[in-house]
């Protein structure tokens, strides 16, 4: 067990424990709340780690660095944040995908990028945006956090 | 009670339908993997490392999302945002995201009642877009994969721009409202 896995489940222990002395009742709802959401998650985390596997087992290195790499340059950027601003998967395993990609050859820029497009943009949900902010903020809202997610990726793959 | 039976009921139609993709995966990757014998090592040793991974923080990143969803109860975030007023606005609005739990669109209804109690669009904003993208138990999980360096860059550079961002937009939205006003 690394030092992180340590220290989350170290930092959830601590809540725990403060949730049980502040209110034991809602302590056991959330619990409840907590297993239904495992068992509801797994699934979703099965088939992203199977996918994972296949991924870093047999595509080589040169070939994903090559469409989302350093040589891929801005046009492999905007690849990855079209990508995340149209896929919709929960945010949760989309850190493990992220990994995996940073593993075989994807930039940090693109990584970035990709994760920030992922949460921030939600394309599939775009029309119950639009319904409950109205059409100029939620237009708004995804276009921007577009051209932010970019600046932060480039700003992620200067200082790390 | 009625949208609580709706929920329950797409909640059903979800694990089903997850349940069934899972299958596919399952049944794709062993016809592959029988294809490709020479690729079988690596691609179970990778899915093995990764579910190692996942499953040492899972149940610690489920009970987080637990505690602050029964602690943190929507109609709360709701009244203490729709009170909140200037600079001060757009980081409760940050920080009132990032605690509860759920998908992105749970948010937009709590937005738009936001709205709807004249809330400050900066804020909103704000709000949607942590709750997008800087939720505690889910940093948990981008501390695991990606390393503290990798997740302290990306929040701190985040909360920047969603600050930014809110700011932002509620000038554009005030700026196109007198413009429509004047003509």
């Amino acid at each position: 067990m690394n030092t992180t896995a340590i220290f989350i489940n170290v930092f959830a222990f601590g809540c725990l424990i403060f949730a049980i002395i502040k209110d034991r009742a809602k302590t056991k709802q959330a619990l409840t709340v907590a297993l239904k959401s495992f068992f509801r998650i797994l699934p979703s985390v099965l088939i992203i780690i199977i996918f994972i596997g296949l991924l870093l087992g047999s595509i080589p290195q040169s070939q994903i660095s090559k469409i989302v790499g350093e040589q891929a340059g801005f046009r492999g950027v905007l690849i990855v944040a079209l990508l995340g601003a149209f896929l919709h998967i929960p945010s949760l395993i989309s850190f493990p995908l992220a990994a995996s990609l940073l593993k075989s050859g994807a930039s940090v820029t693109s990584v970035a990028v990709f994760i920030t497009t992922l949460t921030m943009i939600g394309v599939v949900t775009l029309p119950l945006e639009i319904k409950e902010l109205g059409k100029k903020m939620a237009l708004l809202r995804n276009g921007i956090s577009f051209v932010i997610a970019i600046i932060i990726g480039i700003i992620m793959g200067v200082i790390l | 009670m009625k949208d609580y039976v709706k929920e329950k009921e797409t909640q059903r139609k979800g694990m089903k339908r997850d349940a069934i993709i899972l299958a596919i995966t399952l049944i794709i990757t062993i016809a592959l993997l029988s294809i490709f014998p020479d690729k079988q090592e690596a691609v179970i040793t990778t899915s093995w490392n990764f579910f190692i991974e996942m499953i040492l923080i899972l149940p610690a990143v489920m009970v987080l999302m637990g505690l602050f969803s029964v602690f943190v109860p929507k109609e709360k975030v709701v009244k203490y945002l729709g009170k909140a007023a200037g600079i001060k606005a757009v980081f409760l609005g940050i920080l009132m995201g990032a605690l509860p739990t759920g998908p992105l669109y749970v948010a937009f209804p709590m937005a738009s009642a936001l709205l709807k109690k004249s809330a400050k669009i900066s804020c909103i904003i704000a709000f949607l877009s942590a709750w997008a993208c800087i939720k505690i138990p889910q940093e948990m999980v981008e501390l695991q994969f990606l390393g503290p360096k990798f997740m302290a860059a990306r929040l701190s550079l985040t909360i920047i721009s969603v600050a930014i961002m809110g700011i932002l937009i509620e000038r554009l939205i005030e700026w196109g409202d007198k413009k429509t006003n004047k003509s």
